[in-house]
C-alpha cells in the first residue's frame, strides 16, 4: 500500500513538471490562441445570418464616418489643387505702356517668391471680355480701351501660404507701376475654415458611431454569453480559468469589429464607385480632369484595425460585466 | 486526500447545511458519502470541489490547506479533481469526442496529446466506436460513461461523483460502480455521494453517513 502511495506521489509530480512545460510553450500558447480563434469564427459561420446581419449594422456604422471622411479629403483635395492658384492680381496703371509691363513681368518673374507671371495686355482683355460678356457691341462704340493691363502672379509653392502671399502682394503694391494689388485667397481661406467645421463634424459623428458599434458588439456578446450559460459553468466546474472562459467571446468580438470593417470598405468603396462617373462628368463641365479618389488600401487596415479595437473593446465590457456572475453552484 | 476539520457550511438566512464536520480520507482511498436528500451529501461534495466555501473550519486537499484559497487559484485545484454528475452536464451540442477532450483543452494540453489522451479513456469506457456522436443520440448509461471519460481523461487525483446512478437501472448502476472501483485500483481517490444503500453494502468501501448536516459515524475515518 505505501509503495502505491509513493508512486502515485512520483507520478503526479512528474505530471504536474510535465503540465507546467507544457503552459510555458510559446507554441502551445499560439495554438491555443489560433484554436480559439478559428473556433470562434466557425460559431459565427455555423450561425451566419444572424451574424452577418449583425456584422451589416457594425459596417453601416462604420462605413458614415469613413465615407464622409473620404469625401471630405477629396474636397480638401480640389481646394489644395486651388491653393497654388492663390494668385495676386496686380492692376497696373494706365499711364504704363505694354513694354515697361513686359519688363515688370519679367523682373518679377525673376523674384524667388514667383512662380509664374502671366502678363494680360489691355488689348487682350478688352478681346477676352467682349468674347465672354457678349458686350462686343457696346465695347465697340468706346474709343479708348478703359481696361489696365495685368499680371496674373502665381508665387512659389512655398510662398503660397495665406501670409507669404500677402507679403508678396504688399511688395507689388510698393512699385511704381501698380495702381492696384489684389490677393484672390479669400475665398480659399473661407472654403479652409469650412472644411475645418465639416472635419470637426465628422469627428463628432465618428465618436457617435464608435460608441454604438461598441454598445452594439457588447450586446451581442451579452446575448451569446447568456446562450452559452451552460458550457461556461461546465468549463468552470472542470477547471477553466476566467481567461479561458473569456478568450471565445474576445475574439467573437473581434471577428465581429472585422467583418464589419470589411463589409464598411465594400460599402463606402461601392459608393464612391457609383459617384465616380457623374462626378468626372460635372468635373469634365468645369474643364477639370479631377477624379473622385477612393479609400486607398491604407485606409482599409485603419478601419480593420478600428473595427477589431473596438470588436475587442465591447465584447470585454460585456465579458467582464457578466462571466463573472456566471458562477456553479 | 481529503481532511476536513470541523467544517461548518450556513447558508446565508442562517440554514446550516453542515455542522462540524470531520473525517480524514487517505489517498488512493475509496468512500461512499450516503444519506437522505437534505442531509448535506450535495454540500459536501461541493466544498471539496470549491463551488461552496466552508463557513468555519478547516478543508485539505492533497496536503494543501484550501479554505481560504484565492479565487484566481481555484481553476488550478480543479483540475485535480474529475466531477460526476447525476445529470452529467455534458455539452450537447459537441460531439462525445468535444466533451471529453474538454479538460485536456482547458488544461491547454497539445493537440496530439489531445486526441491519444481522449481516445484512451473513451476506450476504457468502451465508447470507441462513439466519439463522433453527439450526446443526445446516446442511452442514458453511455452518456453516464461519457460524463466519467470526461472526468478521468486528466488523470486527476480525486474522482468525485454526486449520484452517479441517480437515474439507472441496477445493472447499470453495479457497472457504473465497478469502473470507479477500476479506478481507485490504479491509484485515483474516489468519493461517491449515493443514497443507493442495497448497491453500496454489496460493495466492501467505507461509508460516511450524513444525517441533518452531521457525521453519523464520526468515528469514520476512512483508512484502507
Amino acid at each position: 500500500m505505501k509503495k502505491r502511495q509513493r508512486q502515485n506521489q512520483r507520478h503526479s509530480q512528474h505530471h504536474w513538471r510535465q503540465q507546467l512545460a507544457r503552459m510555458l510553450s510559446p507554441r502551445t500558447f499560439l495554438q491555443r490562441h489560433a484554436q480559439v480563434a478559428l473556433e470562434s469564427l466557425g460559431r459565427l459561420y455555423r450561425s451566419r445570418v444572424s451574424s452577418l446581419m449583425t456584422a451589416a449594422v457594425i459596417a453601416i456604422a462604420l462605413a458614415m464616418p469613413a465615407g464622409l471622411y473620404l469625401l471630405l479629403d477629396n474636397i480638401g483635395r480640389l481646394s489644395g489643387s486651388w491653393d497654388g492658384q492663390a494668385s495676386v492680381s496686380v492692376f497696373l496703371k494706365k499711364s504704363v505702356p505694354t513694354a515697361t509691363a513686359e519688363s515688370l513681368a519679367k523682373r518679377a518673374r525673376e523674384w524667388p517668391e514667383v512662380s509664374s507671371v502671366q502678363l494680360v495686355t489691355p488689348e487682350q482683355a478688352l478681346a477676352e471680355f467682349s468674347e465672354r460678356s457678349g458686350f462686343a457691341d457696346v465695347l465697340e462704340k468706346l474709343d479708348e480701351n478703359p481696361l489696365p493691363s495685368l499680371l496674373v502672379v502665381m508665387p512659389a509653392s512655398d510662398y503660397s501660404n495665406p501670409a507669404a502671399a500677402s507679403t508678396l502682394r504688399d511688395r507689388f503694391s510698393q512699385l511704381p507701376e501698380t495702381e492696384l494689388a489684389q490677393l484672390d485667397l479669400e475665398w480659399v481661406q473661407r472654403l479652409a475654415a469650412i472644411l475645418e467645421i465639416a472635419r470637426r463634424g465628422i469627428l463628432i459623428i465618428s465618436c457617435l458611431l464608435a460608441l454604438a458599434v461598441l454598445l452594439m458588439i457588447g450586446n451581442t456578446i451579452r446575448l451569446e454569453i447568456q446562450n452559452r450559460r451552460e458550457e461556461i459553468l461546465v468549463t468552470k466546474l472542470i477547471g477553466a480559468t476566467n481567461g479561458f472562459v473569456r478568450r471565445p467571446f474576445l475574439y467573437c468580438g473581434i471577428w465581429y469589429g472585422v467583418l464589419g470593417a470589411v463589409i464598411a470598405w465594400i460599402l463606402v468603396e461601392t459608393g464612391f464607385l457609383l459617384l465616380s462617373e457623374p462626378v468626372a462628368r460635372l468635373a469634365g463641365l468645369y474643364q477639370s480632369d479631377f477624379q473622385l479618389e477612393t479609400l486607398p488600401l491604407q485606409l482599409l487596415w485603419v478601419l480593420v484595425f478600428s473595427g477589431m479595437c473596438l470588436g475587442l473593446l465591447g465584447s470585454w465590457l460585456a465579458v467582464g460585466r457578466h462571466l463573472d456572475a456566471i458562477e456553479p453552484s | 486526500m481529503i481532511r476536513f476539520t470541523n467544517i461548518s457550511k450556513r447558508y446565508p438566512g442562517g440554514y446550516e447545511a453542515l455542522s462540524n464536520i470531520s473525517f480524514h480520507m487517505e489517498k488512493g482511498a475509496m468512500a461512499f458519502l450516503t444519506g437522505h436528500s437534505g442531509a448535506g451529501k450535495s454540500t459536501l461534495l461541493k466544498l471539496v470541489a470549491l463551488i461552496e466555501r466552508s463557513t468555519r473550519g478547516q478543508l485539505f486537499l492533497d496536503d494543501q490547506n484550501v479554505s481560504r484559497i484565492s479565487k484566481r487559484r481555484i481553476p488550478y485545484i480543479r483540475r485535480k479533481i474529475g466531477f460526476i454528475f447525476q445529470e452529467h452536464h455534458l455539452l450537447f451540442d459537441r460531439t462525445v469526442f468535444d466533451n471529453v477532450a474538454l479538460p485536456l483543452v482547458i488544461a491547454g494540453y497539445r493537440y496530439q496529446d489531445i486526441g491519444r489522451r481522449v481516445r484512451a479513456a473513451l476506450d476504457k469506457l468502451g465508447l470507441l466506436n462513439k466519439e463522433r456522436l453527439y450526446p443526445i443520440t446516446l442511452s442514458g448509461g453511455e452518456q453516464q460513461r461519457v460524463g466519467i471519460a470526461r472526468a478521468v481523461v486528466n488523470k486527476p487525483m480525486l474522482l468525485l461523483a454526486d449520484e452517479p446512478t441517480g437515474n439507472l437501472d441496477p445493472e447499470l448502476s453495479r457497472e457504473i460502480m465497478a469502473l470507479f472501483s477500476l479506478f481507485n485500483d490504479v491509484g485515483v481517490s474516489v468519493l461517491i455521494a449515493s443514497h443507493d444503500i442495497p448497491l453500496i453494502q454489496e460493495l466492501d468501501y467505507p461509508v460516511l453517513s450524513l444525517e441533518q448536516g452531521r457525521l453519523a459515524n464520526p468515528a469514520g475515518s476512512t483508512d484502507t
